[in-house]
């Protein structure tokens, strides 16, 4: 018969090999998980993307492609500017509380210099991409008292002119403003942030 | 009956794979040496990339013999290639059949069907041959359908009139390059080094994260063989 | 009652866990005399799960298309994060599964493993052993280089050298006129599913016909006869506690070896990842030498032993196929007094060594030219040394197997012992 001794012995002997093995078989997991993360070819194809703002008058919007999804840049008008503080109270998050944009676009115009603009254009609310609606009044086709901004044609959300979200539409919070950072006056890359 | 021809031809007459005897030089590979490797990517993309695509192997992998994004892109990169963009040409496959008779192979993993030795040998026995299309020759690669790139750099060498026996030939030099029979055997030692690493990137890693898991396995061997001891000790024989 | 006895009896009460467990692990009575030839069935198990895991997540990044399989295998080697780690493990594994069922089935040959109660465990075996080989080959096409695509020219133009029907079937099963992309899209299915499927049920269907006659051991005798008065065999222990342990050891020892050989030779010199596999299928271009990989290489080697017949090579083609299909008959070859070869004379032991030396000389001459070893001079017409050591080797692997019945009978045995020695 096996005394408590031996027995002791044992139960320390299995929990050890027991604990080795599993810390074993979730360093040979390693391997299997990481295959999953986007290769070098996918990231090669989701690589900073550098935009020229020389032609980008006032006024105007381009869109590109980052990591397969729409990123607009906007070339806000003063006008523009200067409605964004009209429609503070319209809303939802208008000191942008929630972490939707880099810390350094953490500002009333959300945007790293206040004239230009650059967005996530994917909804925050079910990921359509919303359309431009940059007129002002019923040219817009919102209304009168429409301020310029984004409309979502799937669940009707709308944005304003820096992306932040009105009351009472679906879309929970603002739309996203991707890391960028500009490599000389008028040139900007999406994608890579000044190293801080 | 093309099959059947197939199948006799393979089965029955595989004897023929005596290419010619020339012994292969030690290449003396070393993964370690980074400059080495340096010298030696720079080497392939100013003369080979030209012509020899390597499509599976991007340029910011060249980060894993220590070079910076900022040195590759100044250096090493030509044109308007992205950083992550594999490396390729420009060359058609059209134009390329007409000027060489066929496409230049892709060099990715020629180090891995090739060997270094085989590399290393090939790019030092390039001659003269008033025979061939290109006026070129090798000694281990007969009537080789690629011109010898390097010539302005080793110089021209020719089979030494004396031994015309192509497969055991001799070379000798009738006009000199830039590097004398030393330099250019460190050049093309470069680039073969470069060609070896090029051919599985991943291999000192490799190598380092085996001695890792051997030392753990090992660890597991004591715990396990002790286990099994004090179980066993139950058993009678 | 602690709240893990609770569960186990929730369980137990809708799916018979502990008596599972019981009867297959703690209270299946093994014999106690294993010895080292009695790790490998355990590590082809684990083998076998190696494989299945690695083969699933390099699907993830395989594409069975002709105009990208080579590049996606690159893909993985370089592009994938860590993917080159997860390819080696596979292409290593292929190779071991073959090292670890060969030694497994030279243990049940000198075991008499596959004697009387355990013909239908050895039957599954050999279909186990059947289905890997079309595994290995199915899988080896899939990289699309130079030695995927001619091997497996080789290999299929063997089902055209059978008369009448061979051309068709060989373009039947090719899908196309040569080896093509249809041919690749059709063996990755075999590969990935169809063949996997066939090989877990049979290991299922093996495992439990072990279980049903209990495991041989290496003095042959059967365990069952002496029994203590609970009904346990007096030389068995459970295999749980005891060879779950004992095989742990073997697994580690056996994880080592594989860890040497996938993260400092995964290329094994060439014999596991063939140098010439590095360079993409060419339809055009047959390479200067075609060997298959090595675990084929002595069948092969039967196949270029025998001569063409009336300009045929089908005879060539029956004598691999029986090479194999020969062990099948195993159980009924045998008519030994003994099981094991430790109480079996001097006779059926120098045939079981010429069995396995002349399997040895065909496996290493596979894989070289006929030439390899020069032409005699003046003597046999100066035929090629090796095709004649061939010929000889072939003779006594067949002969091994039909002169059996014979003498394993007239074999001067020695008498078994009644209980197992250590």
């Amino acid at each position: 018969m096996i005394d408590e001794d031996t027995r002791r012995k044992r139960r320390i002997l299995v929990l050890g090999t027991s604990a080795a093995g599993i810390i074993g078989g979730l360093g040979a997991a390693i391997p299997f998980i990481a295959s999953m993360a986007p290769s070098a070819k996918a990231r090669a194809a989701g690589a900073p993307v550098e935009v020229d703002l020389d032609g980008l008058e006032p006024g105007m919007m381009i869109t590109l492609e980052w990591r397969g999804k729409p990123v607009w840049v906007l070339h806000r008008t003063d006008a523009m500017l200067e409605s964004l503080e009209k429609i503070v109270d319209k809303v939802q998050d208008p000191s942008s509380a929630a972490p939707m944009q880099p810390s350094y676009a953490l500002n009333a115009h959300r945007s790293i210099k206040p004239q230009y603009l650059v967005l996530v254009g994917i909804c925050t609310h079910l990921g359509c991409s919303p359309t431009q609606k940059l007129a002002v009044g019923p040219a817009s086709g919102l209304g009168e008292d429409w301020n310029g901004g984004f409309f979502c044609p799937c669940h009707g959300s709308k944005f304003d002119l820096a992306g932040r979200v009105y009351k009472g539409v679906p879309a929970p919070v603002n739309l996203e403003v991707p890391p960028h950072m500009y490599l000389s006056e008028n040139s900007l890359v999406i994608g890579e942030e000044k190293e801080v | 009956m093309r099959n059947i021809f197939y199948l006799t031809l393979l089965i029955t007459n595989l004897a023929c794979s005596a290419d010619t005897v020339v012994k292969l030089d030690d290449a003396n590979i070393d993964l370690n040496d980074g400059l080495s490797i340096q010298r030696g990517a720079r080497t392939y993309i100013n003369y080979c990339l030209g012509c020899h695509q390597a499509s599976y192997m991007r340029f910011n992998r060249l980060g894993d013999i220590g070079l910076s994004k900022e040195q590759i892109k100044e250096h090493l990169i030509l044109g308007q290639q992205k950083i992550g963009s594999p490396m390729l040409n420009n060359m058609s496959k059209e134009d390329a059949e007409s000027w060489f008779g066929v496409l230049p192979p892709d060099l990715s993993v020629i180090a891995r069907s090739r060997g270094a030795d085989w590399l290393y040998t090939y790019l030092r026995s390039f001659y003269r041959d008033s025979k061939t299309a290109t006026g070129w020759n090798n000694l281990l690669f007969p009537n080789v359908g690629m011109p010898h790139i390097l010539w302005e750099i080793q110089g021209v060498l020719t089979l030494k009139a004396s031994d015309l026996d192509e497969t055991r030939g001799e070379l000798a030099v009738i006009s000199k390059g830039h590097l004398n029979k030393i330099e250019y055997d460190g050049f093309v030692r470069d680039l073969v080094n470069y060609l070896v690493f090029m051919g599985e990137p991943a291999r000192t890693l490799r190598v380092r994260i085996g001695i890792v898991i051997l030392f753990a396995l090992s660890i597991f061997l004591v715990l396990a063989w002790i286990l099994k001891k004090e179980y066993w000790k139950d058993v009678t024989h | 009652m602690s709240f893990a006895k609770l569960a186990l009896r929730w369980v137990d009460d809708r799916f018979p866990l502990s008596s599972f467990l019981k009867n297959h692990l703690t209270e299946y009575y093994a014999p106690k005399n294993f010895n080292f030839w009695y790790f490998f069935g355990s590590l082809a198990m684990l083998v076998l799960v190696i494989q299945i895991v690695t083969g699933i997540f390099l699907t993830m990044h395989y594409k069975p298309d002709a105009s990208q399989a080579f590049a996606s295998v690159e893909y993985i080697m370089r592009d994938v994060p860590l993917g080159w780690l997860i390819r080696y493990v596979h292409s290593t594994g292929a190779s071991m599964f073959f090292v670890v069922i060969y030694l497994h089935m030279f243990r049940a040959l000198m075991y008499g493993s596959y004697r009387k109660p355990r013909e239908l465990l050895w039957l599954f075996g050999m279909l186990i052993y059947l289905c890997l080989m079309a595994e290995a080959f199915f899988g080896y096409l899939l990289p699309w280089g130079q030695m995927s695509y001619w091997g497996a020219q080789v290999i299929i133009n063997l089902f055209a050298a059978i008369p009448f029907v061979g051309p068709d079937l060989a373009v039947w099963i090719r899908g196309d006129y040569v080896v093509s992309d249809a041919t690749l899209n059709r063996f990755f299915a075999f590969h990935v599913i169809a063949i996997p499927l066939v090989i877990l049920g049979l290991v299922t269907c093996h495992l439990v016909a072990l279980h049903e006659v209990g495991s041989n051991n290496p003095d042959g005798i059967d365990i069952k006869k002496h029994k203590d008065k609970s009904g346990k065999p007096l030389d068995g222990i459970p295999f749980h506690p005891y060879y779950t342990f004992k095989d742990l050891v073997g697994v580690v020892v056996f994880l080592m070896v594989f860890t040497l050989i996938v993260f400092f030779a995964p290329e094994m010199g060439g014999y596991f990842l063939e140098y010439n596999n590095f360079v993409p299928a060419d339809p055009l271009k047959t390479p200067d030498h075609i060997a298959p990989v090595w675990y084929f290489t002595p069948f092969y080697s039967i196949l270029r032993a025998i001569p063409p017949l009336f300009g045929s090579q089908f005879p060539g083609v029956i004598a691999m196929g029986l090479a194999v299909v020969v062990l099948f008959f195993m159980p009924w070859l045998d008519r030994g007094a003994v099981s094991s070869i430790r109480y079996r004379g001097v006779i059926y032991k120098s045939w079981l060594a010429s069995f396995v030396i002349s399997f040895l000389i065909l496996g290493y001459l596979g894989v070289k030219p006929t030439s390899v070893w020069g032409q005699f001079g003046n003597w046999l017409d100066g035929a090629d040394r090796a095709v004649v050591v061939a010929r000889v080797c072939t003779a006594s692997y067949f002969l091994f197997f039909f002169l059996m019945p014979w003498y394993t009978k007239i074999d001067k045995t020695k008498p078994e012992p009644e209980r197992v020695t250590s």
